[in-house]
């Protein structure tokens, strides 16, 4: 049976990515993905705004009541700390690197082009095969137009695409108005891979502390509806790889993303719920469906039920459910 | 031999030779000598390695006893060791300095000389703890610069080796501990060159060692022991030439020369002053001048005071002297003279008995000077010389205050000054925290390092630690700068918060012509107009060239928040003149990266773009030829006060206490209490402002703040007329309240600090808009008059009746009058709200023994005051003795208190007849458990006084004098961590053996607060401090356990934070339990690096994670037949990374080595699941019922 796929021009034994997670945080847990089967994985997000907010806390708080009082001008004794625009994470890529086969895709998270340029090439110097960057922008300014907030998006890959010579992929999220140009442009602009899509941190309200909070909502196979659309509609539109990525839980979900048109697939809330072992049983399981229904590869069904191929495209097209009792060409 | 300069302090300069020249280094913290240990901790923390190629060991212990103890031991096993200390510290060391001594064992202890506790504590400079140690056989050693100590620190390493005689290598504590000057460092090469590792290896041949035994350190007897302590003589008098020798060896590799007694002035001076520490400079700098102008004087630096070698005295002395002037830098009270001066008078007369001297015995009279860092400059030099040509000088004299009791004082001239136009000098007026002595620090160092400029930096700070004002003085030239004294007339003046030009003469400190830089958000067309008259009057004056920049407005558009350390730098080259423009800011730039290139290229942006704002926004003002303001300048002081506060109190606040005359001064120590209530400092820019529709009346903002600024009563709604605008009230809720009552809350605007703990731990929220609260900040300025009238109305309604509230409900407790109000402790401090607890509850019958620390500063640092009486005039006694003999002196208040107590019962019952049975047996009765109890027994004992007037007896007379003693008194015994874990811990276990009714309050930390953050056995696991720059390994003391231990010692873990509830309840049984009591409380503190604000939430997170367990255990509840064990939480509820990677303390650790902080996450986790299985497991055991064993 051949599970091999490829996503971003990189080689997978199988169509299973490891999302960006506490899954994905330590040495130790990737190379037990790995074990258990993860074509690729995807390390925990580096946050811009933590790389600039750290230093500067540190800064603020190492500084903070000292040259105030004779007896103690200073609070902390004065080491040289290291490690504030993590260095440990390029130092974890690179043992990476030696010690499992597998692609290593590092990920950023974050909207400007400043400091992240900078270490988007330290992640390639540092050995990641890939980038992958999710560009979350909140617009909560009522003057802040549409188009502005996607330039964000191109000018970010774009500035980063000028630095790196590895494939940069773009965690999407599904908010646009018109998903499929704005992914146009992103593959315009130099994206090798679309992952569809990001999931942010959930809003709620805490009736008892009378707050706002941010949840994390871990996915379910339900939420796979918009991701399926997306690589339905956008399969051989466009010249680029795309990943699966929110609600993909069982060997099933993997079937139906790579039909839609998905190179790959990216789990984690799964993983999260039931351990690393999970991907041997869905890599079997998916083995077992195969065989039963007699597919070869993952190339053979890749798109095989995509908009482009399916024989109701109606299902991507339509927002709203339409009874059509039979099917005609006008 | 390449050169390297660089510019760093006397402790630098010292640190880094000894820490190259040594292979164990045990310390302990005490101001000033403290940073030598936290660098020695760093460079072993970076690995760096001695010069024998290996990392010294640095250990910390638990007094300067210990450290002195352990220098012994590991110097008896042939280890290269050393140790810095200063004042008390070094009083601690004596008994092992006679040892190590009397064993003739090589050593250099590093001193950092200052004053010691007489009457009054002093962290300032002098020789007083030098002078009491040289009896014990250390040979003392002074150097008198920072390049002197520096180079002194391997002189002394090297001549201790070749002599084996131990040294005390001491310099002027602050004046040079702390100046910043640009040194020539020694090289690595030099430092082998000096120590001869042959005498390393005799040494190390000498150690105690099973493959060579011996004994060493017998008991000798009245046949040997005097003997003994004669054989070491030839060490003694060989020492001075080896010493010379080793100088004269280091002059050749270094080219610079010392002598033994180092001659400056005219060959042919017939006056001469002796001295040594860092006012030997100012004598060396003033002798200069006076000889070139042609006058016939000289000085003499004395370098190796002990042994005192009266042949070197003689070849330094010109055969012309006449006069001689010796100053010390100490008081001796009693003898015939201090002690250098009796040195020189002894050496004389010897050598003029022996016939040796050659000359003429000249006049020899001597003097104090500079106690206490008093200010000592060229004026006062020339004042003693001016003396020594009297035909009868005053002997015993004073220079530098005035004495009008005793009449010691030399007076002189104020406006004389030898300052060198060639040498820039700048004075620097900044705000604690703002950046400014960092900023001043900086240029120094690219001055310094980056041109062949001299530099100088001295900083002076105020007795506050929340919005005290920084002074920076600072020096630039191309000559030496020998000026070990303040700057008095600048020629660049920069206040860099314009608030202090309202309140502080600052510019008297401007010598004509000169640059003055000020930071307003004025912007330069009307800044003019804002200053006070008295302000424009000296610009106009003096000339001044006058400059304005919004600082605040740049910094923080720069992204910088309030820190305006590089916009006020930038100015400052910008304007000076000292580099060209253009220079000086590439330079800047250039120390930018070099200081934060490591934290982050985002932040060496902010810093650059900072540079670039303010040169756009620097303007220099057009000032007006006539004064255009009618302001005044702000008091200082306000209130209704007596005498003493404006003859006294107010002048030190004006930074006027050089003024105060002798006479004047309280002469046993004793100052009034309560005087903090009349500095009305301003310094919050926002203050809490009340809702009271939002409020729920919890008083658990009164009860966290740690000033005491927010204070609710309870009033009939009958007395609250004509309230001013700010005052709000609402109808008391709660059942023990009349429907007449109103529930008030009011801030004092004027002695808030900002902190905004109050908002934070306000649990009551708008329904409207639920980010506020019941209390909220806002802006000081637009509500600044009218909130000051508020309190000053509310200060006026009386105080709930004490009687009728249960003091065991956070609520009802916070209704107390505190009586601890307005400490200087910093902003949020998280010590002082138990400590006004404590007052509140107990205030007017509590007497406190406070150890050294924190609390002893916020509660006893001049020139206020914070514990106050009521208006029955009683309230908190307070003293403050040692660090480390707290537990001792609290023991001997209850135990005299006990006495009178006793006396006053044995007395009443010998007058039972005479005053009558029923008054007598209701007062011996009288159990005092509550306060309406103890109000009952008061009015008995008054009653008892009216009676006893008409009682004529002996008896009667002394029961008169121990009346008061008939009411319960409530001893308290309070300090930090470092008191109670470290230091003091022997004679607190002893006071919790006692058995004796003592209150402890451990205000914990986990580090030596006062001093800047050392661990201490409190620290936690994986906490960064001083002393344990990597991070510490260990797992904390567990105090508690230890007092639990004895079975009959009340103890109490708490968090204020965690659990108000439990915390009072702790504060009531603690006290109402008759024996020994301790209560451990969890202080959030500025050294845990995080915005203290959240304090409370980060106790709670401490409790949650299990890492501060609260917890009480009641020995009297065993009477009881009950559990006295009583967990107050419930095990570890979250994980420990949550709570400690909140904050900078622990979360640095990741930023040091990753390693290691996943090694301390584990095992803090695992001692959270100990602790509380621990705990567990006494709780469970104590209910086992007596049958049952």
């Amino acid at each position: 049976m051949d599970l091999t796929t490829t996503y971003m021009g990189l080689k997978l034994k199988n169509p299973i990515i490891v999302g960006a997670s506490p899954l994905t945080a330590t040495f130790d847990s990737i190379k037990k993905l790995e074990e258990n089967g993860a074509a690729a994985v995807v390390l925990h997000s580096v946050f811009e705004e933590q790389i600039n907010y750290e230093s500067r806390e540190i800064d603020h708080f190492l500084f903070k009541g000292s040259e105030s009082y004779a007896e103690a001008i200073g609070y902390f004794p004065e080491v040289t700390l290291s490690n504030l625009e993590s260095e440990d994470y390029l130092k974890e890529i690179t043992r990476l690197k030696a010690n499992i086969s597998i692609p290593v895709i590092a990920s950023l998270n974050g909207v400007s082009k400043g400091g992240w340029i900078k270490y988007a090439k330290k992640l390639q110097e540092a050995g990641a095969d890939a980038l992958e960057l999710n560009i979350t922008y909140i617009p909560t300014d009522t003057d802040t137009e549409a188009r502005d907030v996607e330039q964000l998006y191109i000018d970010a890959l774009k500035a980063v695409k000028e630095h790196v010579s590895i494939p940069v992929g773009v965690k999407m999220n599904a908010y646009f108005s018109a998903p499929a140009q704005m992914a146009k442009k992103l593959v315009d602009a130099g994206a090798s891979g679309l992952v569809l899509f990001d999931r942010p941190v959930h809003v709620d309200i805490d009736l008892e502390d009378l707050n706002s909070i941010q949840v994390i909502n871990k996915s379910s196979s339900k939420d796979l509806s918009e991701t399926l659309r997306w690589s339905g509609i956008l399969y051989k539109k466009l010249d680029v790889s795309l990943c699966a990525s929110t609600g993909v839980h069982s060997h099933e979900d993997i079937l139906k993303a790579i039909m839609s048109g998905a190179d790959a697939v990216q789990m984690v809330s799964a993983l999260l719920q039931n351990g690393a072992g999970h991907l041997q049983n869905v890599l079997n399981d998916l083995t077992a469906w195969m065989e039963e229904k007699e597919y070869v590869s993952i190339e053979q069904m890749k798109g095989s039920i995509s908009l482009a191929h399916t024989s109701n495209p109606a299902a991507y097209q339509r927002a709203n459910y339409m009874r059509i009792l039979t099917e005609f060409r006008f | 031999m390449k050169k390297s300069s660089v510019t760093i302090d006397g402790n630098e300069a010292v640190a880094r030779v000894a820490h190259k020249t040594n292979e164990v280094i045990a310390i302990y913290p005490i101001t000033p000598s403290s940073p030598m240990a936290e660098l020695s901790d760093v460079y072993s923390t970076k690995g760096e390695k001695n010069i024998f190629g290996t990392i010294p060991e640095i250990m910390e212990m638990q007094s300067e006893g210990g450290a002195s103890g352990t220098v012994h031991g590991s110097l008896q096993t042939g280890a290269l060791t050393t140790t810095f200390t200063s004042s008390q510290g070094l009083l601690l060391m004596i008994p092992n300095m006679y040892k190590i001594a009397g064993e003739l064992t090589p050593t250099v202890f590093h001193v950092a000389a200052r004053s010691l506790a007489a009457q009054a504590l002093s962290i300032f400079g002098d020789h007083s703890d030098v002078m009491a140690v040289r009896q014990t056989g250390f040979a003392l050693y002074s150097s008198n610069s920072v390049q002197e100590a520096h180079d002194a620190a391997l002189i002394t390493q090297a001549a201790a080796l070749k002599s084996r005689i131990p040294f005390l290598h001491f310099f002027d504590g602050f004046r040079t501990s702390h100046e910043v000057s640009k040194i020539e460092l020694i090289d690595e090469d030099i430092m082998r060159a000096m120590i001869d590792e042959d005498l390393v290896y005799a040494h190390r041949a000498r150690a105690l060692s099973p493959d060579n035994p011996f004994i060493r350190g017998t008991s000798q007897n009245p046949d040997v022991y005097f003997q003994g302590r004669e054989s070491v003589n030839n060490y003694y008098s060989a020492l001075p030439d080896i010493v010379q020798e080793t100088m004269d060896q280091f002059a050749t590799l270094t080219g610079r020369a010392y002598h033994l007694f180092d001659y400056v002035g005219a060959p042919d001076a017939e006056h001469i002053i002796i001295l040594m520490g860092s006012g030997a400079q100012t004598v060396h700098e003033s002798v200069d001048y006076f000889t070139s102008k042609g006058e016939k004087v000289g000085m003499i630096k004395v370098r190796l005071y002990r042994p005192f070698s009266l042949k070197h005295l003689l070849a330094a002395l010109p055969k012309s002297t006449k006069a001689i002037a010796v100053l010390d830098r100490t008081k001796e009270i009693g003898a015939t003279g201090e002690p250098l001066y009796l040195d020189v008078v002894s050496a004389l007369n010897e050598l003029r008995e022996s016939g040796e001297l050659g000359f003429s015995m000249p006049k020899i009279i001597g003097g104090r000077y500079g106690l206490s860092s008093k200010e000592f400059t060229p004026a006062m030099v020339k004042a003693i010389f001016g003396e020594l040509l009297k035909q009868n000088p005053k002997n015993h004299f004073t220079i530098g205050i005035y004495d009008d009791l005793s009449h010691t004082s030399l007076e002189w001239d104020r406006s004389f000054s030898i300052a060198d136009d060639k040498t820039f000098r700048g004075v620097f007026f900044g705000l604690g925290s703002d950046g400014t002595v960092g900023a001043n620090k900086n240029s120094i160092k690219i001055i310094g390092e980056e041109t062949d400029n001299f530099a100088q930096g001295y900083f002076v700070y105020d007795s506050n630690k929340s919005g005290s004002m920084t002074t920076s003085h600072l020096r630039f030239g191309s000559k030496e700068i020998k000026s070990s004294y303040l700057i008095e007339k600048a020629n660049f003046v920069a206040c860099h918060q314009s608030v202090f030009l309202e309140k502080f003469d600052i510019l008297r400190y401007a010598d004509t012509n000169a640059i003055f830089l000020l930071n307003s958000p004025f912007s330069k067309e009307i800044v003019f107009s804002k200053l006070p008259s008295k302000v424009q009057q000296e610009i106009i004056d003096k000339k001044l060239r006058f400059f304005v920049i919004d600082a605040a407005t740049v910094a923080n558009n720069s992204g910088m928040g309030r820190r305006i350390n590089t916009v006020m730098q930038t100015c400052f080259f910008a304007i000076s003149g000292i580099l060209p423009k253009e220079e000086a800011i590439a330079k800047i730039k250039g120390s930018i990266q070099k200081s934060y290139g490591k934290k982050g290229q985002k932040i060496v942006d902010m810093n650059n773009a900072a540079v670039d704002n303010t040169l756009a926004n620097l303007f220099e003002v057009n000032v007006p030829s006539k004064v255009q303001s009618k302001t005044g300048m702000t008091p200082l002081v306000k209130g209704d006060f007596d005498d003493f506060v404006k003859n006294i109190t107010a002048k030190i606040i004006a930074g006027e206490g050089d003024e105060i005359p002798v006479s004047a001064m309280p002469d046993d120590g004793t100052w009034p209490s309560g005087t903090t209530q009349y500095q009305k400092r301003s310094i919050a820019l926002e203050v809490p402002v009340w809702d009271p529709d939002t409020c729920i009346q919890c008083n658990k903002c009164v009860l966290v703040c740690p000033h005491a600024v927010i204070r609710s009563k309870v009033a009939d709604k009958a007395i609250l007329s004509d309230t001013p605008s700010l005052f709000s009230y609402v109808q008391a809720k709660g059942k023990s309240f009349e429907e007449n009552e109103q529930f008030i809350i009011s801030v004092s605007v004027e002695d808030c600090t900002g902190c905004a703990l109050c908002v934070e731990v306000c649990p009551a929220k708008n329904k409207s808009q639920t980010n506020l609260k019941a209390i909220n900040m806002r802006p000081l300025e637009p509500i600044h008059a009218e909130g000051a009238k508020a309190w000053d109305y509310f200060t006026k309604i009386p105080a709930y009746d004490r009687s009728k509230l249960d003091h065991t409900k956070v609520k009802e407790s916070q209704f107390l009058e505190p009586m601890f109000e307005f400490s200087g402790s910093c902003p949020g401090c998280g010590e002082t709200p138990y400590v006004k607890l404590a007052s509140q509850l107990f205030g007017d019958r509590m007497v406190i023994a406070n150890a050294t620390g924190c609390s002893s500063i916020y509660g006893g640092n001049l020139p206020t005051t914070p514990w106050r009486k009521n208006d029955e005039g009683r309230g908190p006694a307070w003293s403050n003795s040692l660090f480390e003999d707290n537990a001792e002196f609290g023991l001997g208040f209850r135990l005299a208190i006990d006495k009178h107590a006793e006396n006053a019962r044995e007395l009443l019952l010998a007058l039972r007849d005479q005053i009558g049975a029923e008054l007598c047996d209701a007062i011996l009765t009288c159990k005092q458990n509550d306060e309406p109890e103890i109000f009952e027994q008061r009015q008995r004992v008054e009653e008892l006084k009216k009676v006893l007037e008409n009682i004529k007896s002996k008896e009667s007379e002394r029961l008169q004098t121990l009346a008061d003693y008939l009411v319960k008194k409530s001893i308290w015994l309070m300090g930090g961590d470092g008191w109670a874990y470290d230091i003091g811990y022997g004679g607190l276990d002893h006071v919790l053996a006692s058995g004796k009714n003592v209150n402890i309050l451990v205000l914990d930390t986990q580090v030596y607060s006062n001093t800047g953050g050392q661990q201490s056995k409190a620290t936690m696991t994986g906490a960064v401090a001083k002393f344990a720059a990597g991070g510490k390994a260990q797992i904390p003391k567990d105090l508690a356990m230890m007092a639990i231990a004895y079975g009959n010692v009340y103890v109490a873990k708490v968090a204020m934070g965690a659990s108000d509830a439990q915390t009072v309840k702790a504060f009531v049984e603690a006290e109402r339990y008759e024996g020994p009591s301790i209560i451990i409380a969890y202080s959030h503190c500025v050294a845990h690096g995080y915005d203290l604000r959240y304090g409370m939430d980060h106790q709670k997170l401490a409790v949650d994670s299990g890492l501060w367990p609260i917890f009480r255990y009641n020995p009297e509840l065993i009477k009881e037949g009950k559990n006295p064990m009583h967990l107050d939480y419930k095990g570890p509820q979250t994980d420990v990374k949550n709570f400690m990677y909140q904050e900078t303390r622990f979360k640095m650790v990741e930023k040091l080595n990753t390693d290691n902080a996943i090694e301390y996450l584990q095992t803090a986790r695992e001692h959270a699941k100990e602790m509380y299985k621990r705990y567990k497991n006494i709780e469970d055991m104590s209910s086992v019922q007596e049958g049952e064993i």
